[in-house]
């Protein structure tokens, strides 16, 4: 943040990507209350916020729990916020399909990250179709300073039209950065919380009220979209239209400077009448979006003529070099994947396991996390990987057919998200099997955030430490074990017994993440003369490991953290652990 | 903000190489200027060891955060391998530093400011004072490892001759 004088006024600048804007618009706008769960592109709203003393911030157990919080809290009278990711949506689905009916009280506004391209997630859903579902109007920005923008302006909406607001990120915007003008927070007074049992209580006798209110709130609102000051036709030289929304409408802006524009930021509901008037004015339409064709399925419904995007541009992000594509209505051309793919770190507790699970051929049922990458070569031993906390509900069900070899892996803060209820399920079901918790303490692969395993809060210090052991047990577990994982022996011959047992059996292989260890060890020391060249140790995947001149290997001394799992698997004794 | 034609930049390496920190001082050098700023990058699973890259624009008034394929001025790799695949992203006239990557000539222990050494050399190429590129050091690392970054900055900014 700099102060800078123009025009003799001290004005506040700061360079914010999307996320970081989101928060400070929020902020500005009298946010109170915030809730989240760590996720790509996401995490950083969360983050920016908690640095507000004036916000009580808090990471969540998991997205339903975090929207249920802040949601109450606008219930309650306090301007709140949630973030997440767009699959951390789909968890929050069921109280939001029916937050849209309850209304709100003081503001409330849902961010939603989406990642088309899936630079960190496991799909690229289009989570502007989740608000129509639901109802719920959606703001769309496609810079920093758009996003603080509609972030403040959004809460000032879901007053007005008592309705929760989607705020719907793309990770271009979430992960770009602008100059953004910085403001001062705005006084907002508390509501009171009347209560309200027709409007709050949904059973079916108020439910059925309530849903024709929301009816009536989306229509006063598609009234609203299409006046709405970030619905706006922007007019050019050629005779060319083209309606966008986010980020497209830069790229289309950059590439395409003499069109007219139907710049969209309020999206949902569709202001169709103002397409039409935009339609009517230029000689040919172009809607320009990501994934799903959601502004072009409104505009053909509102029966306006228009053109968008070949099937093929359905997948994937735009860039603005495909926008002359896309003006052919010519396919996306081949994503050829470039650049190098992300590794575990050099020495990280993860690799040990893994080199230990292909060595012993068992399947495994994995889940979400840096151990996803588990899955990738020479390792390849992760077998499937959906969603949050499927590991454990997928050993339950693969071992139906698969047997015992089959184990389940999943980090501790992805059970503590959502991997609780399938090991209570198992436990209940009288379902055996094992489940290896690498527990590292912390949330790692979104930048080591902490969770309820740790006992740290985002903004309040210490909470109360979950205890996993415990909680395993009650949960139904016959045994828990916690050992450490680069006691590779050890772990085996217990792989060894609590397969073979058919019990349920936790084991709890605890190391802290070697991103948050300030200690490196001494790199280990490689005897030439003795490496035979048979390269297995390359089978690790450890990338501080490269094969050299004469076909021997070769250690990258900036990389080795002297874990010793190569040292465990040289048959030459040719790598060796050295003191510091 | 200065009228100028839009200046496209992009920053590669791999995760950890303090590539995203490169376009940061950048572009705060850029916002002290007095230009309008845009950056874009992926964060997320890219700081697991893979390729990262940064792309960042600078003019009166930028809009698309990326730069268009075919159109970038100036390519700064951090790792040597990383900048053949992005080779087709610089204009006809741009400029590939590989070459002032392979003779940036560091001493072991200033291999970790890389980053700011490249950004010096940049600087030369570039219509940004040198005063806001020691500032924007100033805000990116903060007092704590702000004089080191300046004094290998300032290595990469006269060693271009």
């Amino acid at each position: 943040m700099i102060k800078k004088k123009t025009r003799g006024v001290n004005i506040n600048w700061g360079l914010l990507s999307g996320d970081e804007a989101v928060a400070r618009g929020a902020y500005e706008n009298g946010v109170a209350v915030a809730a989240s769960y760590p996720g790509t592109p996401a995490t950083e709203i969360a983050e920016s916020l908690s640095l507000f003393s004036e916000v009580d911030c808090q990471w969540s157990v998991n997205e339903k729990v975090a929207y249920e919080v802040a949601y109450s809290a606008a219930v309650g009278g306090l301007r709140a916020l949630f973030s997440a990711k767009h699959v951390g949506l789909n968890v929050a689905m069921d109280a939001l399909m029916t937050s849209a009916y309850t209304g709100v009280n003081a503001g409330f506004v849902a961010v939603s990250a989406d990642d088309p391209g899936m630079h960190s997630s496991q799909n690229e859903q289009d989570n502007r179709l989740m608000a129509r579902m639901a109802g719920i109007p959606v703001l769309e920005p496609g810079s920093p300073a758009d996003a603080k923008e509609m972030a403040g302006a959004a809460f000032g909406i879901s007053e007005k039209f008592d309705i929760p607001v989607i705020l719907r990120l793309t990770t271009r915007v979430a992960h770009s950065k602008e100059n953004v003008r910085l403001g001062a927070r705005l006084r907002v007074r508390p509501r009171a919380f009347v209560p309200d049992i027709p409007k709050y209580v949904m059973v079916p006798g108020n439910a059925r009220k309530r849903h024709i209110d929301l009816l009536r709130r989306l229509s006063l609102l598609k009234a609203f979209s299409e006046q709405s000051a970030f619905n706006r036709i922007e007019r050019g030289k050629s005779s060319l239209g083209i309606v966008a929304s986010g980020v497209s409408y830069l790229y289309a802006r950059e590439m395409f400077p003499d069109a007219s524009f139907l710049k969209l930021g309020l999206v949902y509901p569709f202001p169709a009448e103002k397409a039409s008037r935009f339609a009517a004015s230029v000689k040919e339409v172009l809607v320009i979006e990501e994934l799903e064709p959601f502004l072009e399925d409104e505009m053909r419904k509102a029966g306006i003529k228009c053109r968008g995007k070949a099937y093929s541009f359905r997948h994937g992000e735009l860039r603005p070099e495909y926008m002359p594509l896309l003006l052919k209505g010519e396919e996306r051309p081949d994503g050829k994947t470039i650049g190098r793919s992300p590794v575990m770190c050099a020495g990280c507790p993860h690799r040990q396991v893994f080199w230990l699970l292909k060595k012993m051929k068992l399947t495994v049922a994995g889940d979400i996390g840096c151990y996803s990458l588990g899955a990738s070569p020479p390792l390849s031993s992760l077998h499937t990987c959906v969603c949050m906390g499927s590991s454990l509900t997928f050993l339950e069900g693969l071992r139906k057919s698969t047997g015992r070899d089959t184990v389940a892996v999943i980090g501790d803060s992805t059970f503590v998200h959502s991997g609780i209820t399938g090991l209570i399920n198992m436990g209940y079901n009288r379902s055996p099997g094992t489940v290896l918790i690498l527990d590292n303490g912390t949330t790692a692969m979104t930048g080591n955030q902490p969770h309820p395993g740790t006992g740290i809060t985002l903004q309040s210090g210490p909470g109360k430490k979950l205890s996993l052991e415990a909680l395993c047990l009650a949960c139904g577990a016959d045994n828990v074990d916690v050992i450490d994982p680069y006691d590779i022996v050890g772990l085996e011959r217990l792989l060894l017994l609590r397969i073979e047992e058919e019990k349920l059996s936790v084991i709890i292989v605890r190391s802290a993440c070697l991103l948050l260890k300030k200690e490196r060890g001494a790199p280990v020391f490689i005897d030439a003369g003795r490496c035979s060249g048979c390269l297995l140790c390359l089978g690790a995947g450890c990338p501080a490991l490269k094969k050299g001149i004469e076909g021997k290997i070769r250690v990258d001394v900036s990389l080795c953290n002297g874990c010793g799992l190569c040292v465990s698997i040289c048959r030459m004794s040719a790598i060796r652990k050295q003191e510091k | 903000m200065k009228t100028r034609e839009t200046v496209n930049i992009i920053f590669c390496g791999t995760g950890g190489q303090g590539v995203l920190k490169a376009s940061e001082i950048c572009a705060w050098a850029a916002l002290l200027d007095g230009y309008h700023v845009k950056k874009s990058e992926v964060h997320g699973m890219s700081q697991r060891g893979g390729s990262v890259e940064s792309h960042l624009r600078f003019g009166s008034k930028v809009y698309s955060p990326l730069v268009p394929r075919g159109q970038a001025d100036f390519l700064i790799p951090l790792h040597a391998e990383e900048a053949a695949a992005l080779k087709d992203f610089l204009s006809p006239s741009g400029r590939d530093y590989s070459r002032e990557l392979e003779t940036a000539g560091l001493l072991p222990q200033e291999r970790r400011y890389l980053n700011s050494f490249m950004c010096g050399r940049l600087a030369v190429d570039l219509p940004l004072k040198k005063e806001s590129w020691l500032k924007a050091i100033g805000i990116v690392f903060g007092k704590g490892h702000a004089p080191e970054n300046r004094r290998v900055f300032l290595n990469g900014y006269r060693g271009s001759g």
